[in-house]
Parts: C-alpha cells; structure tokens; sequence
C-alpha cells in the first residue's frame, strides 16, 4: 500500500501482513517499565499468561466446590447482592473449598489434560503457520475427515490398526501438501485455500461417511484416547524431567557467560530449577493420583504422552533448528528474508505438511476419546487453535510467538471449556464467554503495545 | 528590499529544523512562495526536500519540527494533513493517493461527497467533477475508474482533487517521473493555468531543464540547509549543479589504494522489465565488470535503475529480466538471492527496515541469517558457534549495544545498517553490493562504514557501490559508472569523475563513457 512508485517489487507469495497491512510505527516495544522495573515485554507475557492460566483455575476450583454460596445479580435485589458477596468473602477465606472444590480434583485435572491435548497438538503446527505469516482454517475439518477415514478403514473395511492410523494421518498430510502448494507456488492466499478446506474436507467426510457415525472396532485404537502409561511411568518421566531442568538451566548459564553476558546469582537460578521442577512433580503426582478403580492409580493419559512429545519437538524445532530459525524470519520480514536466500515457497509448504501431520495425529486422539467418528467431528477446531496461539501471544501478522505460550492458549481454551461445563453453564453462554476472553485477551495486548 | 512590505510572502517557512534519531533531516530551512509563483526545489536525493514538503503538508504534525510557517502573515499549527489541506496546501506525492477502484469522480470528492439527507448526491458530484475537468480542459470521463487511466492521467486527477480543496499552494514532487513527453505538456499546460489563477507551487524535481522552463524562482537544498535562493534568470545549469554538490568532498572519506586483481564479477547487457506495466524497461542493456579489490560505484537519480539492478542481479527482481552474469570468468544462471548467495554474491539492501533486517529479531539472528547453514549447523543450530561469530562481527563493525541478543528494531540507523553488513560478510562474499548503505544514518556512523567498504576492498572483495549521494560514490570508487533511466550514460575513472561530470549525465545533460573501448 505505501510502496513507492521505485521501489523494487520482490517475487514471492503472499502473506497475511500484504493483505492488511501493518502500520511500521507499531514495531518495537520490547521492555515494558512497571514499578521502576525494566522487563522485556515477551518474559512479560509469558508470566502474565501462566498467572492468567492459574487465576483460571483457582477461581474454577472455587467455583466447582459445593459448598460454595450461590450467585446472585445485583438487579435481583442490592441487598441480597452484598449479603452474597460478604458470604463470598467469608466463604474464600475459610479455604474448605481447597478440599471440596471438584475442577483441580486429581479425575478432573486429568480429565482436562485430555482434553487439552487435542488442542494442544493443534496449537502447536497452527503456531508453525502463523510465524510464517498464514494461516489455517481447515484443520477442523481436516481433523474430521482423517479421523473419518481412519475409523472407516478400522471398521467398514477391516483393516488393522497401524494402516488405519497410516490411512488417516497419512490422508491429514496429504491435505497440508496440497494446501501448502497452492498458497506457496499459485500465490492463492493462505486465508482462501484453507476456507475453501473447511468447507470442502467437511463435505468430502460427510459423503464419506454417508452422514453415519462410525464406531470403533479395535480397542488398541480407543486405548490410544482412553488409556494411562501407569503410575511408575509417569515417575519415571518426572525424574527425567527433572534431571532435564537441571542441565539445561546449568549449561545455559555456562553459555551466557561464553557470550559474555552475565549469568543469573546462584538465587535466581535455585528458582529456575525448583519451581520448574515443582511444578513437574506436582502434575504428575495429580495425573498419578487418580483412582480409577479402587487402589488402581491411573498415571498420565496416553493423549497426554503425545502431546508431550508434540510440545517438546515443537519447541525444539522452532526453537533450535535453521528451520525453525526460518520461520520466523520469514513472519517477521518475508522480504529481508527471501534477500538472504531463504526458500520462502519450500518452507511454506513445509509448514503446512506439518499441520497436516499433526491435525491427522489430533485427529486419531480425537476419535479414539470419544470412541467413534462421527461426520461433524472436530468443528470449530480451527479457531480453537488459534485462539490458543493467540492468547499465547502468536501475532497473526508473523514472526512473533512461542510454542509454550501457544500450549499455555490451549490450557486456558480447555480449561475455560471444562470449568464451564462443571458449573453447567449453558453451551450458548461458553460460546459467548470464550469469545469474549479471546477478543479482550488480544485487546489488552494491543493496548499495552501502544504505549510504548 | 524597499518592496518587501508590499510583497510580503504568501507563505513564509522560517528556520525549519527537523531532526530524526540520529539524524538532522532539516537545519534551518527557509523557504518562501508568491501567490501565482512557481518555485523549483531541487537537491540532491537526502538534501531535505521532501521533509521540508511533509513539515509544509502537515505529515509531521506541529511540535515535531522547529521554527514556523506562516500564511499571509498568520501563523500556522498543523496538526494533520488535514489541517494543512484547510489551509490550502495540497501535496502530490510521487506515490499517488488515489483508490484504485474508485471512478475519477468518487476520488475527486471523496470523503466530502455533496449529499443530502446523509445520502450522497451522485448526479451532483459528477456534474461538479465534470466542470472541474472541463475547467482544467482535461479530456478525462469522470465515471472512468482509476485503474483504467495511465499513470500520467492519475496525476492530472490528483491535480484536479487538489483544486476542487481550492488549494492556494501546491507542492509538486517529481511530477514527471512517470509522464509520458505529451502528458507532461499537458501538466505544464495545466501549471500555467494555475499561475494565472494566482496559485503558489513548490516544483520539486531533478530534471533541471523542465525546472528552467517552467519555474521563477530556484532554491537549491543541501544537507538540509537553504544553499542559494534566487530567480531563475540569474542561475544555470552549471550553477546548480555547483550548489547542489558544493561541499568538501574527500574530508570524511579515507585515503585508499586497492591493489587491483583480475576480473571477478561481470553483468553483460542485463535488462529488466517492470513487473507492473508491460513493455517498461526499468534497466535497459546494461553492461559492468568489477575486479578483485575494486570499488565500482554507481551513481544516478531516484528512479534511475540503480536497485531494480542490483535487485536483477541477485535473482530477487519481480520482474523479467535477461542478460548474463559471469563470475570469475565463468557464466552463472542466478534466479534466486540463494543461488546468488551460493555463488559469493553478499547484497547489502536499501531501506534496511523493508529489506534487510527481521526487526523483531536478536542482532544475533539477523547477522547469521543468510549464512546460517555455514555459520551454526545444517539443521540443529549451534548456539555458541554463532555467538562467537556474533560477537567478532560485532566487535570488528563496533556495533554499539548492550550484547547481541538485543533485539534488532531497537537499535539506531547506523548500528543496524553495521548488522545488515555483517549479515553479509558473515556468508562469506566474493562480490559485495551495496545499495544506499549509509542513507538515513548520522555522519560518524558513516565514517564507519567508509572505513568498512575500504578495508574489505584492500582485502580483495570486488565491491559495487550504489548511493544517491554523489559525495559518497566519488570518494570511495575507483571507478564510476552513471545511469540514467534505466541505462548507462557515463563511466569515469577516478580521476575524471567529477561532481560536475556525473551530476550531467545522471540528469541525462550528457553521455560520456570514457572508459568503454
């Protein structure tokens, strides 16, 4: 838009940043000040979303206890209102709702995992699309044709698992290939392809399909949504976890001080060691501690495994390889990014193959939860998603975002869901609500942007 | 001076000063304009024209420059461009700001469409754009949409938009640059209409021959300082030329004596199309050959090729381009920026915001971006190897900041012009190009850089330079080649490129290539 008339025009497609452009005085506000305190804006946000997360759930756990007082509005009479709100008070600070409250229960919790996972393994190569600047609106849809076809594979044709499961990822994959292809070598937006998938995908499982819920056969497959790892796995994860956090933490310091830069006091990094490790130990004693049977303890839900995995070898990608490297330079400045040799088309594609990966890998946890494929299986999905990265703090304009904020998203998209389905609020009231959160969420964003 | 009571100017700008981080874009301009006179700017490109014009039209708000503006005596405050085009300016930017989509009509009166009721009066507005055409006795359809009409007829509609805002004083910038020779009577055809209207305009341009047909008065800018003011009659060309370029060149720039080596880079009859209007050549035959150690510099006007070339050259150009690159004596096919990367090409962009650096990013990323496999590893990266290539970058540029984990967006023009240039040593170049690498960045920083490009050329790095500003080319090449929309008209030793000389040939005054066989 306010390109001039000489400057030279650079071949490559298309991204979202060329369709509404960005206003160059918005860059740069890297330190927000609070208090006399300088803090890089992106530490910022992370603490701000995992302190969101928390207050989340502890007002959940509040709410779901049944011993806590009702609610009253305030035009259903004043004075009533502030006898609610002083029983409130009183109630919070008697801190029985520590033990009665259901939502942070060990069988909730872990039901919540579950549930996240979907999500969260979304999230994390939907985060992938928007660093380079795309997007995906399909993955709803993907998720429910592939796990369609992984169901009718299993069940109509009887086929065993692993086909089934190659079937249906390997149908996710082939669909990111060739809406990857038509955004990075036609130049059709990212925005227009993946619509046209939404809509078409949904049609192809429906005709698939013929409009019937397909159950599953074979219980190796419900087991991979369904199932646990066993106690003594999930400690042995927590122990390796742990051990992680403390060479990783270590050795960072080593090379801060390589680089001459100064390294963290001994404090601090006692901090960055225990409470991450804190907070590992913590979930898995939750996920351990649910008796699913009296005196059979659960452990961590296979989903969970997965999306475990999914997270760390997002994290390690984006975070520690050329690729990853990449994409972001390719979000921030597709120009400057292309002008350093860097094959803009190739990693487009690349990007979205891996969504299609992981929506066939979300898929398959999706119909084994549940038990059953059903033709409208995994709508909404995509916004999901994309809420999650969002809220994680992913620019939709590229270049910006984490994979931890974007699996922070995702707990608080799901944790928003379960919470709210607890205190039974009505599904039109949730819609309502987590729209709100999103559109406020980016709203506080931008204006703590602006002030910079 | 008697007079001066009587003709108190119509506007009066008085000691603008205008600094940018860094930089002082402006350094007590003072500019005046006659009702129905048509005063030439001209400067060379970063002299301060355009600035001196975005104070004028109210881009950069009042309180963001110093000194004052002043209309028939009346002090001005501008808060906006819309407060400036109340006042009667109206500014027509090289980048027209026209809707595309619109018809002539809608863009003549948008936003202040006649209605009634809240409802827009579309036989109103049309019949009110006709007469304004008519008016102007321009043969354009006001139903017609933008998109249909040439760039030249666009222009003329910006004029007539202007008009219908009853504009008292009209800032042109480089209005012909896009004309064709009969658009270009018919807009001179149109100022004189406006002249005799009693009209006051600012005629920025660099061909100085329109400049001594058309206007009254010229006032040349340099470095941001008023350098001469005077009527049109008491000036040359040469005289201009003389003021535009007069300063001391040679202080800031170092002594150097490249020891040459063989031929490393050659461009044979490179031409390029522009990817937006058919048939436009934006380079046309252009032929260059660098050598080891050498500085080739290329110098030319806004416009005249110089990046579309580079741009050709390093396979990133949008647009068709044909000719042949040969390196070190073979010929090479370059269609991408990393084919040119793998063949020891390193392009150090203009406008480094837009072409050169992820804003967003650590200094660290930004400098191992294009040699990244080279520099940390072919998929997993390695930290520590890039740190330390970091950090000698660092050191050996003097980048100035606090480590090279800060983010690049936060540092000043000329730290990070330092980094886009370590980007590119960082590959590991044969051939460097740099295209404006010291625009917009205060003088230190470009001592710096001067330094830089005569070190790695006494290291044998074959280097071509392109600036805007002549100063800069003249100083530090060995060698100088001059384009001139889209084609070479002059190539000077060192010792024959004078300012005088090149400036002839950049503004198409004359051709001379000395140097060719």
């Amino acid at each position: 838009m306010s390109k001039s008339a000489n400057e030279p025009v650079i071949q490559r497609p298309p991204v979202t940043a060329d369709v509404i452009p960005v206003p160059v005085a918005a860059e740069v506000t890297r330190r927000t000040k609070i208090a006399g305190f300088s803090i890089p804006t992106d530490t910022l946000r992370a603490y701000t979303m995992v302190l969101a997360l928390v207050v989340i759930w502890i007002f959940f756990h509040y709410a779901t206890s049944p011993n806590a007082p009702g609610f009253v509005w305030p035009w259903e009479g004043v004075s009533n209102f502030f006898l609610m709100l002083k029983s409130h008070i009183l109630y919070f600070f008697s801190f029985d709702w520590i033990k009665t409250g259901i939502f942070l229960e060990a069988r909730n919790f872990s039901n919540l995992m579950r549930q996240t996972s979907v999500t969260g393994v979304l999230a994390v190569g939907m985060l992938m699309i928007i660093l380079t600047g795309q997007i995906d609106l399909s993955v709803g849809s993907v998720v429910g044709l592939a796990g369609g076809i992984a169901a009718i594979c299993q069940g109509w044709l009887g086929w065993g698992l692993a086909p089934a499961l190659t079937a249906g990822i390997g149908t996710a994959l082939l669909i990111g290939l060739a809406q990857g292809a038509l955004n990075a070598y036609l130049n059709i937006p990212a925005f227009i392809v993946t619509l046209g998938g939404l809509l078409a995908w949904r049609g192809v499982i429906l005709g698939l399909s013929k409009g019937e819920t397909i159950p599953l056969r074979l219980q190796a497959f419900k087991s991979i949504g369904q199932d646990y790892v066993g106690p003594m796995i999930g400690w042995i994860l927590a122990a390796l976890a742990v051990a992680a956090i403390i060479w990783t933490t270590i050795s960072r310091n080593r090379a801060r001080r390589r680089h001459g830069l100064t390294a963290p006091g001994l404090l601090p990094t006692l901090a960055r060691i225990i409470v991450p490790a804190l907070v590992v130990v913590w979930f898995i004693y939750m996920m351990n501690s649910y008796e699913i049977a009296p005196g059979r303890f659960a452990g961590i839900p296979i989903p969970v495994i997965i999306l475990l995995a999914v997270t760390l070898g997002g994290a390690f990608l984006t975070q520690n390889t050329t690729f990853g490297r990449y994409l972001y330079a390719i979000g921030g400045n597709p120009d400057a990014a292309r002008l350093s040799g860097i094959q803009i088309r190739k990693h487009i594609l690349a990007v979205f193959c891996l969504m299609g990966l992981l929506a066939g890998v979300a898929s398959i946890i999706y119909t084994a939860r549940v038990g059953s494929a059903s033709p409208d299986a995994g709508q909404l999905l995509e916004l999901d998603a994309i809420a999650a990265c969002v809220i994680g703090g992913t620019s939709l304009m590229g270049g910006r975002g984490t994979v931890f904020g974007a699996i922070i998203g995702a707990l608080i998209m799901s944790s928003l869901d379960n919470g709210m389905s607890l205190k039974n609020v009505a599904p039109y009231t949730q819609n309502i609500i987590k729209g709100a959160i999103l559109v406020a969420a980016v709203g506080l964003d931008m204006a703590g942007r602006k002030r910079g | 001076m008697t007079t001066n009571e009587q003709r108190a100017p119509f506007l009066e700008m008085r000691e603008i000063t205008k600094t940018f981080p860094g930089v002082r874009a402006l350094d007590g301009v003072t500019f005046d304009l006659q009702r129905g006179e048509l005063h030439a700017l001209v400067g060379e490109n970063g002299a301060g024209k355009s600035t001196l014009m975005k104070v004028l039209g109210g881009v950069y708000p009042f309180g963001s420059y110093g000194g004052e503006i002043r209309i028939e005596g009346a002090e001005q405050r501008f808060n906006g461009v819309r407060e400036a085009e109340a006042a009667g300016i109206a500014v027509i930017y090289q980048e027209l700001s026209l809707v595309k989509d619109l018809s002539v009509g809608e863009n003549i009166f948008l936003g202040r469409e006649p209605r009634r009721f809240g409802i827009i009066r579309w036989e109103e507005l049309y019949r009110r754009a006709q007469a304004l055409l008519d008016d102007l006795r321009l043969p354009i359809e006001p139903h017609t949409p933008i998109r249909n009409l040439g760039i030249g007829q666009q222009q003329l509609v910006e004029i007539a938009k202007a008009l219908s805002h009853d504009a008292r004083i009209l800032v042109l910038d480089e209005p012909t640059a896009a004309l064709t020779d009969t658009e270009v009577e018919t807009l001179f055809r149109i100022l004189q209409q406006l002249r005799a209207r009693g009209v006051g305009m600012i005629y920025i341009s660099h061909k100085l021959e329109e400049v001594f047909r058309m206007s009254d008065r010229i006032t040349v800018l340099r470095d941001g300082r008023t350098v001469g003011t005077d009527v049109t009659k008491n000036w040359d060309e040469r005289s201009v030329i003389a003021r535009m370029v007069g300063r001391e060149v040679g202080d800031i720039f170092p002594e150097f004596d490249h020891p040459h080596g063989d031929v490393a880079f050659e461009v044979r009859r490179m031409s390029v199309e522009d990817p937006n209007v058919t048939g436009k050549m934006l380079v046309k035959e252009v032929s260059l050959s660098v050598r080891r150690g050498e500085v080739l510099g290329i110098a030319g006007l806004m416009g005249a090729g110089r990046s579309d070339l580079l741009m050709a050259i390093f396979g990133a150009h949008a647009g068709r381009t044909s000719g042949e690159i040969w390196i070190e004596g073979r010929r090479v096919r370059i269609n991408s920026p990393r084919a040119a990367i793998q063949h020891g090409l390193g392009f150090v962009t203009e406008d480094r915001k837009r072409f050169g650096l992820v804003l967003d990013q650590t200094i660290l990323n930004n400098m191992t971006l294009a040699g990244l496999p080279r520099i940390s590893g072919r998929f997993v990266t390695n930290v520590d190897a890039e740190a330390a290539a970091g950090n000698r970058a660092m050191k050996e540029l003097r980048v100035k900041a606090n480590s090279i984990f800060t983010i690049a967006g936060t540092l000043s023009g000329g730290n990070q012009q330092k980094v886009v240039l370590a980007k590119w040593l960082l590959t590991n170049p044969r051939v460097l190009f740099l295209d404006e690498p010291t625009r917009g960045i205060d003088v230190g920083a470009k001592q710096e850089i001067y330094a830089q490009i005569n070190r790695l050329a006494e290291q044998g790095l074959a280097i071509v330079l392109v600036s805007s500003e002549l100063p800069e080319v003249l100083g530090l090449s060995d060698r100088v080649l001059v384009l001139h929309e889209g084609r070479v008209t002059g190539e000077f030793t060192r010792t024959s490129a004078t300012p005088e000389n090149v400036m002839a040939c950049a503004t198409g005054q004359e051709q001379r290539l000395e140097v060719r066989g």
